[in-house]
């Protein structure tokens, strides 16, 4: 959910090892991050709206990821894959860190940009200081 | 009581005016600059600009000893986050979110969310109800117990006009708290209550039995 630059990244990466893809973006023109060689499915739609999640095929799915630039958008989506769908993996990102904990903190598989990045351009600078990644909100 | 409510769009600010007439304490979250303006400039400084999805502008607003949180923002997403981060991060009691596609409806109870209001379906029924031809609506959902309020209207032709009321079968654990008749008015019935065409019938019922007793008031 969300073709944006991670979107299209991980959705060519997924189907460039040969998973069965389907990408969904409210707006159609995003589509056109995806690389020529892109054999999935595009579907314009909301990926909060369960029943666009249920046509894009949810309810066979292995894996559901939201990448929108939307947090709440995200972890909403996420939720209705876990909760209603009971999608295996479901991963979301999350830009606020302190968002990003409490989510952690119930069992949500999230992945925080903001802190990842953070991270490595830390140890880029100061190579000696890896592992004293900043906490949450820092 | 200390209530916050984070949305101060027509929702929020008709619902803080209402709160703050029954004399609780009210604090509204708002993003827009000019929206809070207009809520502090008509009700008083009761509004607060912030997003009330950070942990930080709900820390600012004494999330902590509030009594109970109430999202009313347009965008279900985030009275969906508003409710979870204030029951996850600051214990509050009671949350109650506004959903805005019905379909929420069910997420929004699993997520623990305490109470989730859909207006729109509040709307649609509200209108069905003026419609000349509503053959069941639901008064209220009593989730917990299976139970429901309905208001069915006698459709002339009816099989059930000009019989009483303990002659039809109706299905098990239903009752007929209240008949309103157009002449008589409203009539709470007995079991020889003579059913009249046009009669409006609010039932007790479980929600597996609806069919069966609106089939019992409106076959032909």
């Amino acid at each position: 959910m969300g073709c944006g630059r991670v979107g299209a990244a991980l959705a060519a990466s997924l189907d460039g090892s040969g998973h069965q893809v389907t990408i969904l973006d409210l707006n159609a023109a995003q589509f056109q991050r995806l690389p020529s060689t892109f054999r999935g499915t595009s579907m314009v739609g909301n990926g909060i709206d369960q029943d666009t999640l249920r046509r894009a095929g949810i309810e066979r799915a292995d894996a559901f990821a939201a990448v929108t630039q939307g947090d709440n958008r995200n972890l909403m989506a996420c939720q209705i894959a876990k909760h209603i769908f009971n999608v295996p993996k479901v991963v979301c990102r999350v830009y606020d860190p302190v968002r990003e904990e409490i989510y952690h903190s119930i069992g949500m598989e999230t992945v925080s940009p903001t802190l990842v990045i953070s991270r490595l351009l830390r140890q880029a600078i100061d190579p000696q200081a890896v592992g004293t990644a900043p906490a949450a909100g820092e | 009581m200390y209530v916050i409510v984070v949305g101060g769009g027509k929702v929020g600010y008709h619902l803080t005016a209402a709160l703050l007439a029954e004399g609780h304490e009210i604090l509204v979250l708002e993003k827009e600059r000019q929206k809070c303006e207009s809520i502090t400039e008509e009700l008083g400084s009761v509004a607060m600009q912030g997003d009330g999805c950070e942990v930080v502008t709900l820390a600012k607003a004494g999330t902590g000893r509030a009594d109970m949180v109430i999202a009313v923002t347009g965008d279900d997403e985030d009275n969906m986050v508003v409710c979870q981060v204030a029951k996850l991060k600051f214990n509050v009691p009671r949350t109650i979110a506004r959903i805005n596609n019905p379909k929420n409806e069910t997420i929004f109870k699993k997520l623990g969310i305490d109470e989730a209001v859909s207006s729109t379906q509040v709307i649609m029924e509200r209108i069905q109800m003026e419609m000349p031809s509503h053959p069941l609506m639901h008064l209220l959902n009593l989730r917990a117990y299976g139970l429901e309020i309905v208001e069915v209207k006698i459709p002339p032709g009816a099989r059930a006009v000009g019989k009483r009321l303990q002659d039809l079968a109706l299905p098990p654990q239903s009752m007929v708290p209240l008949v309103i008749n157009r002449s008589h008015g409203a009539v709470v019935p007995s079991p020889d209550t003579v059913l009249e065409a046009e009669d409006e019938v609010m039932a007790v019922t479980r929600a597996e039995t609806e069919d069966a007793l609106r089939y019992q008031f409106t076959a032909p």
